[in-house]
């Protein structure tokens, strides 16, 4: 009789423990949930005055005038997505070469430094990439790049006012351009880490019909990880989003607006770094918190839209029953 | 062995050796397979029967550490020496592999898409040559009203008669099958067998199974294989009622393996 209590009390504690298990996993969770909203909320409360102050007129206004207490936010999330914007435009396509050529066409004693190599990259502190940016970068595009764009795209109609002004090396090019480059280990990783859980069994059956590598990975690999490399995609995103020290470096940090790429220009997050230390009054600091929300909202409307990408790729699979 | 010299060969193996980086897999096989008839491997995991099966379309030659030395004809010609272009000659041999591969495409997608690499057709041809790829492996019927969904959404059974249906597509002259059935039930296995007899009026097709009876059942020759090297070959009847060499024996009577 006593053997069958034991067993009685240990499937009890058994019992126990999964519940003890699932309520703190649970809490854990939920903790991440209340964070989310705690922050939420404290940006709304923050952004207050500013959002009572300048109302809708804060998403349309090119003003950045702390002296007069006005402020609009068009240039800083000008600033901020067209920064992200180049970045994508650089980092994709070469973190996607990357990718592929670790994945499928390098030999194999060459994979692991590669691989490690850009891990390094991505351990780079931001500074170091903003003091680059500044210090070499910069005074090389001024000195042979941004030349002959002024020149030769500069006077085209249309997207020529991308490319006007003087050839100055700071600017939103220039923080694009490093944004692209700090991004490319983030996505190239992810990328090659999902590149490599396709089953070599899909890859052959693609090569078993004739398919050359190109067209293994253009039409097999990329939609079979389609998921984990818009996700790679988004991390870089979100990194050059919210990237702060290395633009503040090189972006210029001048609140005037100009739909130049090679005019100096802010970003949201390198008017926080300036300006939030230094700001006065209620006004100034309530509107530096709401670009803060907007950065959020901004966030949460690109996560919103991989999603919907996703769902459109999706669908050009096939319907899934 | 008289029945096999009056066929004409299709696939010639001479003197084959293949290596996984030090590791000698396959050790001087010779064999040769007749058109328009099913020859299976068998034998122990490990014996190198799919090994043998994916030199036949070079398939060995996606991995650096591995390589195939000797001579495999096909139609008098040798695809080992380098001269081919690899991807002409895989369209020419459909491959079928033990767990389904659809590609993540719709249906008709999975079926279009090899098709689309070597030919020019129009929307009408293509639609064509989809419904009798698809007829060809027996799928028709269950697919034909959603041609558009994907791949995936089908059964194990299904699938792997697409991936049958898509190798035979591209018009092949060989189809490789590595163990097809073997990750299926029963019926699916039954579907997939009648298939193969079915299909050996067009196609040489060489199986890989693990299955003694599956051999005995759609095969016309045999092979058997052990520990890379080439025990036995001969017509399948012969093989299963009377082998001459004693470890054949014991592996087809379950004494060994």
């Amino acid at each position: 009789m006593t053997k069958l209590k034991t067993t009685e009390s240990r499937e009890k504690f058994q019992a126990f423990l999964d519940l003890a298990f699932k309520l703190t996993t649970r809490f854990f969770a939920f903790a991440v949930l209340a964070l989310l909203a705690g922050i939420i909320i404290e940006l709304f409360i923050g952004a207050m005055p500013s959002i009572k102050a300048f109302g809708w007129k804060f998403f349309t206004s090119t003003d950045w005038n702390p002296v007069e207490v006005k402020f609009g936010s068009v240039i800083q999330v000008y600033g901020t997505l067209v920064t992200s914007l180049i970045a994508l435009l650089i980092g994709i396509p070469v973190s996607f070469g990357i990718a592929l050529y670790l994945t499928e066409l390098s030999p194999k004693w060459l994979k692991r430094p590669l691989g490690i190599a850009i891990e390094l990259l991505a351990g780079i502190p931001s500074i170091i990439y903003g003091m680059w940016g500044l210090f070499v970068f910069a005074p090389h595009l001024a000195d042979h790049f941004q030349p002959w764009l002024i020149d030769h795209l500069g006077p085209i109609p249309g997207i020529g006012m991308l490319f006007q002004g003087a050839p100055m090396g700071i600017g939103m090019l220039t923080a694009g351009i490093i944004l692209g480059i700090m991004i490319i280990p983030f996505i190239a990783s992810v990328m090659r880490d999902v590149f490599e859980i396709v089953p070599p069994t899909l890859k052959e059956s693609a090569y078993a019909v004739g398919c050359t590598t190109w067209e293994v990975v253009w039409n097999v690999v990329l939609p079979y990880t389609k998921i984990g490399v818009v996700g790679g995609i988004m991390l870089g995103l979100g990194r050059a989003l919210g990237e702060t020290m290395a633009v503040t470096f090189v972006i210029g940090n001048a609140q005037n607006f100009s739909f130049s790429l090679l005019d100096p220009g802010s970003s949201i997050a390198s008017t926080l770094a300036n300006e939030f230390n230094e700001a006065f009054g209620d006004v100034y600091t309530s509107a530096l918190i709401e670009l803060g929300l907007i950065m959020f909202v901004i966030t949460f409307i690109v996560l919103a839209l991989s999603k919907l990408l996703l769902f459109q790729l999706g669908k050009r699979e096939g319907e899934k029953t | 062995m008289e029945a096999l010299k009056s066929l004409k060969p299709k696939i010639e193996v001479r003197n084959l050796n293949f290596y996984y980086g030090k590791y000698h897999a396959l050790r001087s096989i010779n064999l040769t397979m007749p058109e328009k008839k099913v020859t299976a491997f068998i034998g122990p995991s490990g014996c190198g029967k799919s090994t043998l099966l994916r030199t036949m379309n070079c398939m060995y030659a996606l991995y650096p550490n591995q390589r195939a030395v000797g001579e495999i004809m096909i139609d008098e010609e040798n695809i080992l020496d380098g001269k081919r272009d690899l991807n002409s000659l895989r369209a020419k041999i459909g491959m079928v592999f033990q767990k389904p591969t659809p590609f993540p495409m719709s249906i008709y997608d999975n079926i279009a898409f090899g098709v689309k690499l070597h030919e020019k057709l129009g929307r009408g041809d293509m639609d064509d040559r989809v419904e009798w790829a698809l007829k060809k492996a027996a799928l028709w019927d269950e697919v034909k009203d959603k041609l558009k969904q994907s791949g995936n959404s089908l059964s194990g059974g299904q699938q792997q008669r697409l991936c049958i249906a898509r190798g035979i597509a591209v018009k092949p002259e060989v189809l490789l099958l590595d163990e097809p059935a073997s990750a299926l039930d029963p019926i699916s296995t039954a579907r997939i067998e009648e298939l193969i007899t079915e299909l050996k009026e067009d196609y040489t097709i060489v199986i890989v199974t693990h299955n003694m009876q599956q051999a005995a059942r759609v095969s016309d020759f045999t092979a058997y294989l052990y520990l890379g090297e080439l025990i036995e070959f001969g017509e399948t009847t012969s093989i299963f009622t009377t082998p001459k060499q004693k470890a054949t024996e014991d592996y087809i009577t379950g004494r060994f393996g």
